[in-house]
């Protein structure tokens, strides 16, 4: 297959929700989320009760779809930055560790210039981790995960969630 | 792929709509989205043109309820039907579980399934998948129609490996959660075993 299975642990998350919450603090941010290439939302920090965040993982990721076609047809490997500007509030978009999505929500109270830079810092903190994330997933498909919990599922796990 | 997500014990996984243009692929997410209770769905978005085609893609994100300990959901996504939008259609097929490749059972429109069923299988490839290898299930829409195929002409042209099948009305809804439980059984059959 042409992505491996996207697993996170507690462990990642904590280290990856502690580099958001500083990337929103020192960015002057609303609200941040990672979201997987495929649409999935994998963490959020800020104000994120005010928004649909299902519904902005997976437009995000059409977004970065649409727009990695375009840089194809023009001859580039992607566009790993994307800004949107809005009359208030603004959105950064770029790409992390080459899979997953940043997503920085800023209005007037912080700037392009400053988002830009901090984000290219906490890019390289987050690449570390998702790097070790994705290694310990392997590593434990190879093995086999005995704490998998859906190795064990039956028939009737399955047809009670439609009933 | 799914997304297995440990910290906040949740499983999400893909499902996309496949099938040649106005097959009902965005009506079956319709039906869905409307006999589906408060709590369990998203809000379905759709990506359209004045004219109601599909222009990008349509998504409905679904909460099924618990698996051993983890909320299981699954995003819905259709794929624009219209030939001329195929590069949009790669992108959505990124990251499937499952696909419903939904036919017109109408007699004029065989050619444009054949079409859209090669098609399906071709963007998969690009993207590493094998069809056969895939969760997947067909569904032969329109039955209330005058003028439609037999089922069993339908299953020998489409179906030559004999995955799942059903037969639908997605405007009334008729077949439609079938369809939909088909694939999401076959989804996390296919998890269990990925291990």
């Amino acid at each position: 297959m042409s992505n491996p299975q996207l697993v996170m642990y507690d462990e990642e998350f904590r280290h990856i929700t502690a580099v958001s919450e500083k990337l929103l603090r020192e960015a002057n941010a609303r609200v941040i989320f990672l979201v997987d290439k495929n649409g999935q939302l994998i963490a959020g920090v800020g104000e994120t009760e005010r928004f649909d965040t299902t519904s902005l993982a997976s437009l995000t990721a059409g977004n970065i779809a649409a727009t990695g076609g375009l840089a194809k047809l023009i001859g580039e490997k992607e566009f790993s930055i994307l800004f949107h500007e809005g009359e208030r509030d603004n959105l950064h978009i770029s790409i992390v560790a080459g899979r997953v999505i940043l997503v920085v929500l800023f209005d007037t109270r912080s700037s392009l210039g400053l988002v830009r830079l901090r984000v290219k810092k906490a890019s390289e903190e987050l690449t570390a981790i998702f790097d070790s994330l994705m290694k310990k997933a392997e590593e434990k498909e190879k093995v086999g995960d005995p704490e998998f919990p859906f190795a064990e599922i039956t028939d009737e796990d399955i047809d009670n969630l439609f009933r | 792929m799914s997304f297995i997500n440990y910290a906040s014990r949740e499983l999400n996984c893909k499902i996309v709509y496949y099938g040649p243009g106005l097959c009902g692929k965005t009506t079956n997410l319709q039906f869905i989205y409307n006999k589906t209770a408060d709590g369990a769905k998203g809000k379905m978005i759709s990506l359209a043109t004045e004219t109601e085609r599909t222009l990008f893609f349509d998504f409905l994100p679904l909460e099924l309820g618990e698996i051993r300990g983890f909320k299981t959901r699954f995003h819905l996504y259709t794929v624009p039907g219209q030939v001329f939008y195929d590069a949009s259609r790669k992108l959505i097929l990124k990251g499937v579980d499952g696909v419903v490749y939904v036919a017109d059972s109408q007699e004029e429109r065989m050619d444009a399934n054949v079409e859209s069923l090669d098609n399906l299988r071709n963007n998969l490839e690009e993207q590493g998948y094998n069809l056969d290898k895939l969760p997947y299930v067909i569904q032969y829409n329109k039955r209330d129609l005058a003028g439609i195929v037999p089922v069993e002409e339908l299953r020998r042209e489409l179906n030559p490996t004999g995955v799942p099948d059903f037969e639908a009305c997605a405007v009334t809804g008729e077949g439609v959660f079938e369809t939909l439980k088909a694939v999401a059984k076959l989804v996390l059959t296919d998890l269990k075993k990925g291990r």
